[in-house]
C-alpha cells in the first residue's frame, strides 16, 4: 500500500476532477435490435444475431432510446446536435461480441450542458462536456461454474444494451462535489423516468478523471483515470483516496503517472490498470451501417413537451410557491415520487407547511419503520391531506391527529371515519370548555394562587389538567385563552 | 440435366404445363450439379433437403392452383458469405469451417418466398477479399470456360455455377467488382444493384459501406427479375432504401436516342483483345441508335488507393468478431487470452485477409487516420461527383469491366498489387454507389469471355438493364 498524503498536505493541493457516468436507459428493447432489456433472465437467453454479433447481422436505431437519450440531454442543458454520427470503437474483449463497441466519437448526440449542484449551502455550476449513446457489453463471469478455475464464461443478455455517457468538464474539486453531481444526475434521470439508475444492477456507472495541482497553480496536473466507482460511497472514498495519494506523491518528489486505475473497495486503494503506454487505440471510424442521426427541430419539440418538472425548477417552485425553507424542499423533491406525494398532500390538506411537516415527520418515520419507499406508502397522500384539513379546520387537534394517524395504518379507514367512530372530535363548545376549567379551577387551588400572584407560567400546568380532563378533545389555545380569561 | 438451356420462364412453362414437378426439376438439378462440380469446385455445399422442400412448397401451391411465386422452382446458388439458417456458411474461410447460422438474410427470404430453390452455397474468397478466387481455404475455382483458369473473384463460384449449368441462378456479393468480374470471366450477367437497394442483413460484412448482394443470370432478363425479388426497404438494415422498386423486366429493347458516355480515362491504353470486344460493342451500341460520346471521370486514378483504404478500414472492424471466443474455430494451442486471440485468428484467416486486416487497422490508427481514411472518404466523394455530373450529359456508361479476360489460376498470387490493379475499371462504380453490371460481350481470340460494364445514376436499374437487354438480343442474334 502506497503511503498517502496528510491532511495538512492535501489543504496545500486542489484536486481537479471529471466525471464520466455511463446510464442505462430505460428501454423495453435494445438499442440496436428488438430482445428485452431486462435483467436477470438465464444467461444468453436474451439475444438474437445482431446482439450476439453473429457474421451478416446488422443494427437498427431503437428510436425510444433516441428519445430517452434527447430528455436527458435537455434535462442537463445541453445542446442536442441536429446531425449525430455513431463511431465503431474497436477493441478485444471477450464479451464484446462484435470486436468493436457502436459509440458516438467526435460528433456526439448533444454537448456545451451544465448542472447545479449545492453544497454545504453554495450552488455550483458543473459543465457537461457531452452527452453520447452507446451499446453495452455483455457479462464475463469469471467465478461460479464449476471449472471457473480454468474457464470465464460470458453472458450476452446485456449486450446491446443503451447507455449514455454523460462526459463532465473538469469543474469538480471535491469529493463532496463529485457526490452531489452524482446524486443531481440520478435525481434528474429517475425524474425522467430516462434510468432507474440502479447501481447495483449497473443501470449507473461512474468512472473520474482526477489530478492535483498546488492552489493557484493555472496548469492542470497530471491525470489518472479512476474506474469502478459503483456507488456513492465507493466513489467519494476513491477520490479521496486517489487525491491524498496523488498528493502524497507529488510532495515526496515524484510525479503522478497518466494511467488507468482501478478502485479496490475492500482494500480501499486504487491499483493501477494500465499505463498510458498501453493505452487502447481505439481507431474510432463513423459507423458504416448506421446513418446520421438527424433530429429535427419538431421532434425534439415535441420531445420537450412531454418532460416533467424537472427537480430543481421543483425545489425553486417548493420554496416560492409554498413558502418551504431550502432544506424541506430538497427532501421533499429527492425523489419524483416524494414530491409528487407532498403535492398531493398539499392538495387535499390545503396547508403546505403542515403538509411539509406530516411527509418528513411523522410519515416518514413510519416509512423509516416500515421499510418503505414512499412509492409504497401505507397511507395515501389524500388520505393523509384529509388529516391535515381536518386539523386546520379545527375538527381535530394535533394531539388527537397523532393519535388518528396509526389507526389510519391499521385500519386502512380515512380519518373522518375514525374521528367520528372513536369520537375524538375536539371540544370546541364553549360552554362545555366552561364547565371543564370551573372544574380545573377548584380542583387546584395552589396553583390557581400562584398563577394570580405573578406566577405566569403555571398555565402551562392547568392547561395540561384541563387537556386531560378534556381526554385530548379540547383545543390547548383555545383552552389557554378561556383559561387566562376566567382567572 | 444441365440447366444451362434454362430460364425463370421456361422452367415456370414447364411447372405450369406439368412437364416436370418443381420436386422432379430440383432433384435432377442436384443429381447434375452434384456430378458436374469436381470439375470447377464452384460449390462448397449443397443443401438438399432444403431445396426439396422449397420445391414441395412450390409443387402445393400449383397443385391448389395458387401463384407458385416470381421464381417458382428455380435453382439458385448462393455465394457462402450470405447466411442461410441450418446450411454451412464458411465465407470461403477456415475460421468458419463449421459454422451454421441460425437465421436467414433477408434475400434468401425474399427468394424462397417467391419460390426460389436455393441448391447451395458457392465458393469464393475468403470473407470476399480478392479477384480470382484462390483465396478460398477450400481451394479455387476452375472457369468452366477455361478450366486452367480462374473464375475471377470474390464470387467466383456463383458466376461459374451459372456459366456451367448447375444453377440457373446466383446470388454474389460485390464490394470492389466482385460480381461484374467474375461474371465477365466465366461469360454470364452479374448485376451490382445501386447501394441499399438489396438489403445486406445476412451478407457477412466485408466493407459494410461498400457491399452489395447481386444476381448472377445467363440473361440480363433473369438477372433483373432475380433483383426485383431481392429488391425494396428492409427494416432490418438501416441503410437499405425505401425508394419504390420498378418492374425491372419492362424492357422496351428500344435504345433510339439514349447518350451513352465512354470515359476516356477507361479506354485510353485499352489496346487489348478486351479493347476490340469492347470497341466492337460500342459501336453495336450506335448502331442500335445510342449516341455515344466521350466524357471524363477525372478522379478515376485515385480510385484503387481510395478503395483500398476504405475496405480494409471497415474489413478491420468487421472481421474483429472473428476472435476464437464463440463460433469460430478456435486454436488449440492457446493458454492466454491473448493468445486465444492472436493463435486464433492466425490460424484461422488466409494470408489475403491478414493482409487487409493489418492495412486497414494501420490506416484507422491514432495519427494516421487523417492522412488516410478521412482524404480517402474526401476521394470518395469527388468520384462520386464526377460520375454525377457525368450523368448529366449520358443516360449510361460504357466501360470495359476488366483490363484483361481470365487469368491462369495462380499467375497472379504472389503479386497483390497486380490483383489489385485487375479492379480498377469495377472499383469506381463501388465507390460511388451506383449500379453497374457486366454483360456478356463475346469472346477473345483465345476463346475467353469479355464483359461489357453498363453503369447508371443512383437507382436507375431500369436503364441499365435496358441497355444491356438490347445489347444482348443484338449480339446474340
Amino acid at each position: 500500500m502506497e503511503a498517502l498524503a496528510t491532511p495538512e498536505m492535501i489543504a496545500k493541493y486542489e484536486p481537479v476532477i471529471g466525471l464520466e457516468v455511463h446510464v442505462q436507459l430505460a428501454t423495453n428493447t435494445k438499442i440496436f435490435c428488438g430482445c428485452p432489456t431486462g435483467f436477470g433472465a438465464a444467461p444468453n437467453s436474451n439475444v438474437c444475431p445482431v446482439c450476439l454479433g453473429l457474421p451478416g447481422a446488422l443494427p437498427v436505431l431503437n428510436r425510444q432510446a433516441v428519445e430517452l437519450a434527447i430528455e436527458a440531454s435537455l434535462a442537463l442543458n445541453c445542446t442536442v446536435n441536429s446531425k449525430s454520427i455513431f463511431a465503431r470503437k474497436n477493441y478485444f474483449y471477450p464479451d464484446l461480441p462484435k470486436g468493436y463497441q457502436i459509440s458516438q466519437f467526435d460528433q456526439p448526440l448533444a454537448e456545451h450542458g451544465f448542472v447545479e449542484v449545492s453544497v454545504r449551502g453554495e450552488t455550483k455550476r458543473i459543465g457537461v462536456t457531452r452527452v453520447h449513446m452507446e451499446d453495452d457489453a455483455g457479462k464475463s463471469l469469471h467465478e461460479g461454474f464449476k471449472d471457473s478455475d480454468r474457464y470465464t464464461y460470458v453472458d450476452l443478455n446485456r449486450s446491446g444494451t443503451p447507455l449514455i455517457e454523460i462526459v463532465s468538464e473538469p469543474d469538480i474539486r471535491t469529493s463532496d462535489e463529485a457526490h452531489a453531481y452524482l446524486t443531481e444526475i440520478k435525481q434528474v434521470m429517475q425524474y425522467l423516468g430516462v434510468s432507474t439508475c440502479d447501481m447495483e444492477k449497473g443501470q449507473l456507472r461512474c468512472d473520474a478523471n482526477v489530478s492535483v495541482r498546488l492552489k493557484g497553480a493555472e496548469k492542470f496536473g497530471t491525470k489518472a483515470e479512476v474506474k469502478n466507482l459503483n456507488s456513492f460511497r465507493f466513489l467519494k472514498m476513491a477520490l479521496d483516496h486517489e487525491i491524498a495519494r496523488q498528493v502524497a506523491l507529488l510532495e515526496s518528489g515524484g510525479r503522478v503517472v497518466q494511467e488507468t486505475r482501478l478502485y479496490d473497495p475492500d482494500a480501499d486503494e486504487t491499483i493501477s490498470m494500465r499505463s498510458k503506454e498501453s493505452a487502447h487505440d481505439y481507431r474510432y471510424f463513423p459507423e458504416p451501417d448506421l446513418a446520421p442521426l438527424r433530429i429535427s427541430e419538431v421532434w425534439m419539440a415535441r420531445i420537450r413537451e412531454r418532460m416533467p418538472e424537472l427537480p430543481a425548477s421543483r425545489r425553486q417552485r417548493f420554496i416560492e410557491s409554498y413558502g418551504l425553507r431550502e432544506y424541506d424542499a430538497h427532501v421533499l423533491t429527492a425523489t419524483r415520487p416524494m414530491s409528487e406525494y407532498f403535492e398531493a398532500v398539499v392538495a387535499a390538506s390545503g396547508d403546505a407547511r403542515a403538509a411539509a411537516n406530516w411527509v418528513m415527520g411523522d410519515l416518514a418515520a413510519l416509512l423509516k419503520q416500515e421499510g418503505k419507499e414512499i412509492e409504497d406508502s401505507p397511507i395515501a397522500a389524500e388520505r393523509l391531506g384529509q388529516l391535515v384539513k381536518l386539523i386546520g379546520e379545527g375538527k381535530i387537534n394535533g394531539k388527537l391527529a397523532k393519535d388518528i394517524f396509526p389507526k389510519m395504518v391499521e385500519t386502512g379507514d380515512d380519518p373522518d371515519t375514525i374521528m367520528r367512530r372513536e369520537g375524538l372530535t375536539a371540544i370546541s363548545d364553549e360552554g362545555a370548555l366552561g364547565k371543564i376549567i370551573d372544574e380545573v379551577i377548584a380542583a387546584n387551588p395552589k396553583q390557581v394562587e400562584q398563577y394570580k400572584s405573578g406566577k405566569q407560567q403555571v398555565i402551562g400546568f392547568l392547561v395540561g389538567q384541563a387537556m386531560k380532563a378534556s381526554r385530548g378533545q379540547a383545543d390547548p389555545a383555545t383552552m389557554n385563552r378561556m383559561l387566562k380569561d376566567k382567572l | 440435366m444441365s440447366l444451362a438451356g434454362h430460364t425463370i420462364d421456361s422452367i415456370r412453362a414447364g411447372l405450369l404445363a406439368k412437364k416436370f414437378s418443381a420436386q422432379e426439376f430440383t432433384r435432377q438439378a442436384l443429381a447434375h450439379a452434384e456430378a458436374e462440380n469436381p470439375k470447377t469446385n464452384a460449390y462448397l455445399t449443397f443443401a438438399p433437403e432444403r431445396a426439396l422442400n422449397a420445391a414441395r412448397a412450390v409443387d402445393a401451391k400449383i397443385a391448389k392452383g395458387e401463384d407458385p411465386g416470381a421464381l417458382a422452382g428455380v435453382p439458385i446458388a448462393v455465394k457462402d458469405v450470405i447466411v442461410t439458417r441450418g446450411v454451412k456458411t464458411t465465407c470461403g474461410s477456415k475460421m468458419l469451417a463449421n459454422y451454421v447460422p441460425p437465421y436467414d438474410a433477408t434475400a434468401i427470404i425474399r427468394i424462397e418466398e417467391a419460390g426460389g430453390v436455393i441448391l447451395g452455397k458457392t465458393n469464393c474468397d475468403e470473407f470476399a477479399m480478392g479477384s480470382s478466387n484462390e483465396n478460398s481455404a477450400f481451394g479455387p475455382v476452375r472457369n468452366p470456360a477455361a478450366l486452367d483458369r480462374v473464375p475471377g473473384g470474390s464470387s467466383g463460384g456463383s458466376a461459374a455455377v451459372v456459366a456451367q449449368g448447375t444453377a440457373v441462378l446466383s446470388l454474389g456479393s460485390d464490394t470492389g467488382g466482385s460480381i461484374r468480374q467474375p461474371a465477365s470471366f466465366c461469360g454470364v450477367a452479374g448485376v451490382t444493384p445501386t447501394y441499399g437497394r438489396v438489403s445486406r442483413y445476412g451478407l457477412t460484412a466485408f466493407a459494410s459501406s461498400l457491399d452489395h448482394i447481386g444476381p448472377f443470370a445467363r440473361t440480363v432478363r433473369d438477372s433483373a427479375r432475380l433483383l426485383q425479388v431481392m429488391a425494396g426497404r428492409d427494416e432490418k438494415d438501416a441503410t437499405s432504401a425505401f425508394a419504390p422498386v420498378p418492374d425491372y423486366a419492362a424492357l422496351s429493347g428500344d435504345l433510339r436516342g439514349m447518350k451513352i458516355g465512354m470515359p476516356r480515362e477507361y479506354f485510353d491504353g485499352l489496346a487489348s483483345d478486351t479493347g476490340d470486344r469492347i470497341m466492337a460493342a460500342v459501336d453495336m451500341l450506335k448502331n442500335l441508335g445510342c449516341e455515344v460520346r466521350d466524357i471524363h471521370l477525372p478522379h478515376t486514378p485515385y480510385a484503387v488507393a481510395c478503395y483500398y483504404i476504405i475496405a480494409t478500414a471497415e474489413a478491420s472492424a468487421n472481421l474483429a468478431r472473428y476472435d476464437g471466443v464463440r463460433y469460430t474455430t478456435r486454436s488449440s494451442n492457446a493458454h492466454t487470452l491473448s493468445e486465444m486471440y492472436r493463435l486464433s485468428r492466425d490460424e484461422g484467416f488466409g494470408d489475403e485477409c491478414k493482409r487487409r486486416i493489418m492495412l486497414g487497422t494501420y490506416v484507422l490508427s491514432h495519427g494516421y487516420y487523417d492522412a488516410y481514411y478521412v482524404k480517402a472518404q474526401k476521394v470518395r466523394g469527388l468520384i462520386t461527383r464526377d460520375f454525377a455530373q457525368a450523368f448529366e450529359q449520358v443516360d449510361a456508361i460504357v466501360a470495359p469491366v476488366s483490363p484483361f479476360p481470365a487469368f491462369r489460376i495462380g499467375e497472379k498470387m504472389n503479386d497483390p498489387v497486380s490483383m489489385y490493379l485487375s479492379d480498377i475499371y469495377t472499383i469506381t462504380g463501388s465507390l460511388a454507389g451506383i449500379p453497374c453490371m457486366s454483360v456478356p460481350c463475346g469472346v477473345t481470340p483465345g476463346g475467353l469471355p469479355v464483359g461489357l460494364q453498363i453503369l447508371t445514376k443512383h437507382f436507375n436499374e431500369m436503364a441499365m438493364f435496358r441497355v444491356a437487354e438490347a445489347y444482348e438480343r443484338a449480339s446474340t442474334n
